[in-house]
């Protein structure tokens, strides 16, 4: 047997490790090098903790994201000439989905931009491009009345998803979470440490992503897991992250998301607010793609024939090439594999019925509608 | 501790000899480092495969991985089993979880691969 596991398993010391990065080690969580950051990849199994997510609630520590302050008086206009949103009409206390892009287009990051007061706002970067978001969005606001404050490595983040997750983070919040509602954040406490509390995730599910000072996230996670462990809440690591999010049909920075990708192959045009007011980067470019039509198309597959679809695999209709798989798993809620992939416009709507080239192999695959999995509300 | 009788290979599948017949599957350590098997792609009966070349392919949610001969023979039986509950290669890889069984070819290869003392002194390293 010889392994091709995605992520590498890790030993090198210059990874960032979090502030639970013994608690994981004591859990028997298997790290991994993801991002630069050595990560718990999954602890009793990847099933496991996936069916905890979506039947009670999971623990995940996502301090490898990137927290980036951005404030000052122009910080709405700043940020609204940076990415491809309009953070300017964000309620305060609200978010929105957004990303940063690069002149022609193509997709530095995806983002998520919090409104936490009429001058101040937190957009959060993925852990592998935090350091280059950083950077760039340094650059594109310094001629705006804005800081922008690298809280990257001072802030921990730790996540509670699934349908029991309000419940249990009520008893420990003085945050009236019923008032909270989803793409929404609030400033209080969790276990009396003062904390930032979005109702965001990346999983499908109802959940909510604390954000707290560096050295209190362990703190926050033994209280999360003294408080669920009656109700069989578990510890969660990035395979269950990965299955969950593909399941809900969203996109991963580095599989669906790349330079080479912009906001409308992806399926994510009315992402991109063009009628916003003001220049920002990349609008040209992408009022072409919205004009002319993006090249490739983001669809979903189930996979009909024997195998799984992965990343990288090729994707054929009928002799003819026409993409690549972006992500593939056996998907826990359907019990059969799903898969991402960009296929040729014309070969992207449901129903139609695809290849794709599992070790040389053509294997059936049917083209569905995303999501793959859609919570009961 | 991983069962006296049979042989193993670097590769972490074990072969259990009887006769002429050898059955094959992979060790709990294996299965353990794959984490939850979803799929397991396996040799249909009559096909040959040759020793330390790949016969199958195994699958964990997150990882694809190449299954290596420990014997050359014909396929003889499959364990049909694994396609509807694969994951029977976690819960018992040396019992229910075997993956297929051949008509060995060689009985002198066997001599090759490792006993069960070389082959935990390999994991123990790992």
């Amino acid at each position: 047997m010889s392994d091709a596991e995605e992520g590498a398993a890790a030993s090198s010391d210059q990874l960032h490790e979090t502030a639970l990065i013994d608690i994981h080690r004591a859990l028997g969580g298997r790290l991994i090098e993801f991002g630069g950051w050595l990560m718990p990849v999954q602890y009793t199994g990847i099933l496991d903790e996936h069916r905890a997510v979506r039947e009670r609630a999971g623990l995940f520590d996502l301090s490898h994201m990137g927290e980036l302050f951005v404030e000052g008086d122009d910080a709405g206009d700043a940020l609204a000439a940076a990415l491809i949103t309009d953070p300017r009409t964000l309620a305060v206390g609200r978010a929105q989905y957004s990303m940063i892009v690069a002149p022609d287009g193509g997709v530095i990051d995806d983002l998520i931009v919090y409104r936490l007061g009429t001058h101040r706002f937190l957009v959060v970067a993925n852990a592998s491009n935090a350091p280059v978001v950083s950077e760039e969005l340094a650059r594109r606001i310094s001629g705006w009345r804005a800081i922008l404050d690298d809280r990257s490595l001072a802030t921990s983040l730790v996540a509670i998803q699934g349908p029991l997750a309000a419940g249990i983070l009520a008893q420990l919040t003085d945050i009236d979470l019923a008032a909270l509602r989803y793409y929404a954040i609030a400033e209080g406490h969790v276990a009396a440490i003062p904390a930032l509390v979005a109702r965001t995730g990346y999983t499908g599910e109802d959940g909510f992503e604390v954000f707290v000072d560096w050295e209190r996230g362990p703190e926050i996670w033994e209280a999360l897991v003294a408080l669920g462990k009656s109700a069989d809440v578990i510890a969660c690591g990035l395979g269950a992250r990965d299955t969950l999010r593909l399941e809900a049909g969203m996109p991963l920075y580095g599989n669906e998301l790349d330079r080479q990708t912009n906001p409308f192959d992806a399926g994510l045009g009315r992402v991109v607010k063009l009628e916003k007011p003001g220049d920002f980067v990349g609008r040209d470019a992408l009022e072409r793609v919205a004009r002319d039509g993006p090249t490739k198309r983001l669809v979903g597959m189930i996979i009909t024939g024997r195998g799984i679809a992965r990343h990288g695999y090729p994707v054929d209709a009928g002799e003819q090439r026409t993409g690549v798989v972006t992500s593939g798993t056996h998907s826990p809620t359907l019990g059969k594999p799903i898969a991402m992939a960009y296929v040729a416009p014309g070969d992207g709507e449901p129903g139609t019925i695809l290849n794709v080239e599992i070790r040389e192999q053509p294997v059936s695959a049917e083209v569905v509608p995303l999501p793959f999995y859609k919570r009961e509300r | 501790m991983v069962p006296a009788d049979l042989h193993y290979t670097k590769d972490h599948e074990w072969v259990r000899v009887d006769g002429d017949t050898a059955t094959i599957g992979v060790t709990d350590f294996a299965a353990h480092q794959l984490g939850d098997v979803v799929f397991v792609d396996l040799p249909a009966t009559g096909r040959t495969i040759e020793q330390f070349a790949t016969f199958g392919v195994v699958e964990s949610v997150k990882a694809v991985s190449d299954l290596y001969a420990p014997v050359s023979g014909e396929v003889v039986a499959v364990n049909g089993d694994l396609a509807s509950q694969p994951e029977l290669v976690n819960s018992d890889p040396f019992g229910k979880g075997w993956m297929i069984r051949v008509r060995v070819s060689d009985s002198a290869q066997v001599d090759g691969l490792l006993d069960a003392a070389a082959y935990e002194h390999l994991t123990a390293e790992a």
